[in-house]
């Protein structure tokens, strides 16, 4: 069996399970525990033949007989694919065995059939996407995908946030697909001259030779479109709406798997079916990198509920790779192939990494809201006690994404940080100037991000209870849940700790598109040292970072306690007040209020505080309501100008319709004439 | 004769250790003299030390695994960092581990868990003092990594000891540069290791806390440590400033004589350089807190005008 096979036959698994669903759908009981150990056995097939193909860099490809007449569906699978298969594969396999216990929390509640076929359907979608060698399969698969996991974001359909939330999902995705289908047509139709159909594949794409003109509208529409899906911001708005909508298991594989099929198209397109491309282009992609990272992070400060805060991470993340994607498209069009693959090898690795610690991050948050019903921040506190598992694995997702050593997310910004240290050896001065900047953004970004999490993790676990919930209610998820959080855990630190050799494997990959890499391992001892460049420019030990840090604690630890350690509880330090209470803790939100205050002009802030009084003055006040909305700008900059026009044009065109019989009568007569006039 | 590179590894993270409390000494003689004030002396930051040894751990009754994890961790942390960063040699096995942008990371580590212990105490102080301090971190660190930068322009590299070999052994220029890049660095630092302007060392003053609102629930060895790790990492930012900036004295090699005169000089750049900070220190007031983003601004942006005068000028 080729690898090829194997991923079609997982493919086929996913199909027929989804289609057999309903059979079960009276005894959901059972359905829940069949359904997703298909997945996950579908998802190690998956990996194994991703992992296959990239370790021996394989190239094959196939044709199947489905599809329209005259219009096959060609597969292919090389290293690319390979690799994203794997990041698709290792996430849905985690979700797929979380999901088993999560699923099952929504028995009794609503009927969860629909909930395991779409799921089942969605990471079909997102397998055959990857696989797809023609625009005809990526686009039917890509609508697959999107359709799948809009009907999985309507899921709890009975609140309006969520039913709006899925509208305008479906609408940007819609918006993005149109965007990729004109791209693709511009592609092949240069490929046959507009006359034949066969362009349709992607090998008849590579072909082709499009003028510079043609070339940078199909990249920018695809670049629009892939964006779009990915919540590159200004496109964004979408995400912090569905992700928090969709239930934790789909929002794990959303986030963690979906938006790295758009980084896919974006390498597909870009790298290897146009091919060759100017450096403003990579210019293009670098500053809407800087963009979402940076504003992405800002705007998950300020959140309060702890999925928003999540999605609007994952526009952040997805910031980091677009910016080592940019990097690498400058260096490619200025012909450094080797500095073009570490840039590269940077964006994979973080694609990665962030499939990995958002999908548990993700899987984490599921289990704080199941455990607690309650999604707002502000009323949780002191659930490291009652979930001692979640806290722990959740915080191993925080210190990753934080990019803390030596945990995997530090690993993929260090990288970066090296591609865009090495911008010294651009021939354009301005560029040379501007790259140190882009690298101070990004570090602002990682420090955020930090901040972001120790609000994140501080105000969930951390501290005392906020809320009126009991914390005694509180029980600790289920071994499933826990065993899908655990299995991310310890890829997150197993990809910090031994990264040499996933940078290997990963060196495939500009090795096959642009005939660079980087030949990072070298030597004795080569797996202990990360050296991206050369060993004199930097190096990074995951291994040894780890090991002297465990050890020293470790030793410290023991000599402390040599003597037995005399440790005595005693109540909170109240300054002398005694009436000490847990609501006097900080806050979400007064924890971003320095941020707030001095980057606030990012946002649209209204702050309201509002004294009530019995006796009517400000003195006397014995209530303080305090009222605080926070809007990105975007949405009233670019959004709500287009609703309004959109809403204008069908305000005109509504006087067309008079609710008179006669006057619709003319409106027919009138076309018949106007046609007539033209076509006779 | 020439020590096994191991061995000066060692050699260098025991001096570390037992030297920074006199560190911490010298830096509070010195600021007692210039306000008029009677020292303690010297060995009194190990006579604390090992008053809080002794002591009995009192812990908040609600506080988790978090709490009493992190002093061990951020002296982990900071014996690595202390391994890496070149004191007396540049003949160290760690040094490789980790090239300035990872060490910087490991600072983060540092900060990331005393934030997080905090907040898991439940009060208004940690809480405030955590998110003073992430604030003023999200803003330093550009600045930091930026000063970097143009440190690495010079040499080419990231690595600590590629960077002192560079700096020590080529013919001495004087980069402007690099003169931006240390001004750049010294309101960093400050920053960072919590000093006035940005941050008060010896006040409990709720209004102006900052790193000691987040710790004021420590108590007895748990307390030790952190302050130990303190610091430490006082003494390393030093370091990192003279291997960035004023290399010239560190062995390049094992050979004991090299050592000391390494040592020597390195304990004479302490002494001067603790002068230093206090002048400044007891030049300036405490900022407003919302006065420091403009502090930390202004730092970045000397640090991009000296990598903009390496672009333009070398």
């Amino acid at each position: 069996m080729t690898a090829l096979d194997i991923t079609g036959f997982s493919i086929l698994l996913l199909l027929g399970g989804a289609i057999a669903c309903p059979l079960l759908a009276r005894r959901e009981r059972l359905l829940i525990p069949v359904a997703f150990t298909l997945a996950a056995l579908a998802s190690g097939g998956v990996i194994l033949s991703g992992f296959l193909t990239l370790s021996q860099g394989l190239n094959s490809a196939a044709t199947i007989p489905l599809g329209l007449p005259g219009l096959p569906f060609n597969v292919r699978l090389d290293p690319l694919a390979g690799f994203f298969l794997v990041v698709i594969g290792l996430v849905s396999l985690f979700v797929s065995i979380y999901s088993i216990g999560y699923v099952r929390g929504y028995l009794g509640q609503r009927p969860v059939t629909p909930l395991v076929a779409f799921y089942l359907l969605f990471l079909a979608g997102m397998l055959l996407v990857i696989v797809a060698d023609d625009a005809y399969l990526f686009l039917v698969a890509w609508e697959l995908m999107a359709a799948a996991s809009y009907f999985l974001v309507m899921f709890e359909d009975e609140r309006a946030e969520n039913r709006r939330a899925a509208f305008l999902y479906l609408l940007v995705a819609h918006v993005g697909a149109l965007a990729i289908l004109l791209a693709f047509g511009v592609m092949a139709g240069v490929a046959t001259g507009y006359e034949r159909f066969d362009g349709y594949t992607f090998d008849a794409m590579r072909g082709a030779h499009l003028s510079p003109g043609w070339s940078t509208a199909a990249f920018f529409l695809a670049f629009f479109g892939f964006a779009a899906k990915a919540g590159v911001i200004p496109l964004h708005v979408w995400l912090p709406e569905a992700h928090p909508a969709a239930p934790s298991n789909v929002s794990a594989l959303m986030s963690g798997a979906m938006l790295k099929t758009s980084i896919y198209g974006m390498i597909r397109v870009g790298f290897d079916l146009l091919g060759e491309f100017p450096w403003w282009w990579g210019g293009i992609v670098l500053i809407f990198g800087l963009l979402s990272a940076v504003l992405g992070v800002l705007y998950a400060l300020m959140q309060h509920d702890l999925k928003r805060l999540l999605a609007y991470h994952s526009v952040e993340n997805i910031g980091i790779i677009l910016i080592g994607l940019g990097l690498s498209m400058i260096f490619t069009s200025f012909h450094f192939p080797a500095l073009a693959a570490l840039a590269l090898v940077a964006a994979l690795y973080h694609t990665l990494n962030h499939a990995l610690f958002k999908g548990l991050l993700f899987m984490g948050a599921g289990a704080v809201i199941q455990a607690t019903g309650e999604r707002n921040m502000e009323e949780m506190g002191g659930l490291i006690h009652p979930l001692p598992w979640t806290s722990a694995l959740f915080l191993v997702g925080c210190v990753s994404i934080s990019g803390l050593p030596p945990f995997n997310g530090f690993v993929s910004e260090w990288l970066t940080f090296q591609a865009f240290l090495l911008s010294p050896a651009l021939p354009q001065p301005l560029l040379r100037l501007l790259f140190p900047l882009g690298a101070a953004l990004l570090a602002l970004t990682g420090a955020l991000a930090a901040t972001c999490f120790v609000k994140a993790f501080g105000v969930t676990f951390l501290g005392a209870q906020r809320g009126h919930r009991k914390v005694e209610h509180v029980r600790e998820v289920g071994p499933a849940m826990r065993l899908g959080m655990t299995l991310a855990a310890v890829s997150c630190l197993a990809l910090g700790v031994l990264p040499t050799y996933a940078v290997g494997l990963l060196d495939r990959i500009p090795r096959q598109l642009m005939g660079g890499h980087i030949g990072a391992v070298a030597g004795r001892f080569g797996w202990l040292w990360l050296t991206p460049a050369s060993a004199e420019r930097a190096s990074y030990s995951g291994p040894l970072v780890f090991c002297v840090i465990s050890a020293v604690v470790a030793v410290t630890y023991l000599l402390l306690h040599v003597r037995g350690a005399s440790i005595r509880r005693a109540p909170l330090w109240d300054c002398g007040f005694e009436k000490i209470t847990p609501r006097m803790q900080y806050t979400a939100t007064a924890f971003a209020m320095p941020i707030r205050r001095v980057l606030g002009f990012l946002f649209d802030i209204r702050e309201q505080v509002e004294l009530i009084s019995p006796v009517n003055h400000p003195v006397m006040a014995d209530h303080i309501r305090y009222r605080l909305r926070i809007r990105d700008r975007i949405w009233g900059w670019l959004y709500a100008p287009q609703a309004k026009a959109a809403f204008w044009i069908a305000r005109q065109v509504g006087r067309l319709q008079q609710g008179r019989i006669q006057i619709y009568l003319l409106y027919s007569f009138v076309t018949l004439i106007v046609l007539l006039a033209f076509l006779g | 004769m020439s020590l096994h590179p191991l061995f000066i590894e060692l050699l260098q993270v025991a001096l570390l250790i037992a030297l920074a409390p006199a560190f911490a000494g010298w830096v509070k003689i010195v600021k007692c003299r210039l306000q008029g004030r009677t020292s303690p002396g010297i060995l009194q930051p190990y006579r604390d030390i090992r008053r809080l040894f002794i002591k009995d751990v009192v812990l908040a009754q609600n506080a988790s695994w978090i709490f009493r994890f992190t002093p061990y961790l951020i002296f982990g942390v900071t014996v690595l960092a202390g391994g890496i960063i070149p004191l007396i040699s540049t003949d160290l096995p760690l040094a490789d581990t980790a090239d300035i942008i990872a060490l910087v990371m490991l600072f983060v580590i540092i900060r990331f868990f005393t934030a997080l212990a905090g907040m898991d105490i439940g009060t208004a102080f940690g809480g405030m003092g955590s998110s003073r301090e992430m604030m003023v971190s999200a803003l330093a660190e550009p600045a930091m990594l930026m000063a970097v930068f143009t440190v690495s322009l010079a040499s080419s590299s990231t690595s600590l000891t590629r960077m002192v070999v560079v700096m020590s052994q080529g013919e001495f220029v004087i980069r402007p540069s690099l003169a931006f890049a240390l001004m750049a660095f010294i309101l960093v630092a400050l920053a960072e290791t919590g000093r006035i302007p940005v941050d008060n060392p010896d006040t409990h003053l709720e209004l102006t806390m900052i790193h000691e609102a987040m710790i004021l629930e420590y108590s007895g060895q748990h307390l030790a440590l952190m302050e130990w790790a303190g610091m430490m990492k006082l003494t390393l930012f030093f370091a990192l400033g003279i291997a960035a900036f004023v290399p010239w004295g560190i062995a390049a090699g094992g050979q004991p004589l090299a050592l000391l005169m390494g040592a020597v000089l390195l304990i004479l750049k302490l002494l001067l350089g603790g002068v230093i900070m206090v002048l400044i220190e007891t030049g300036l007031a405490k900022m407003r807190i919302f006065r420091v983003p403009e502090y930390l601004g202004s730092a970045f942006l000397l640090a991009t005008l000296g990598m903009i005068a390496f672009f333009i000028l070398e």
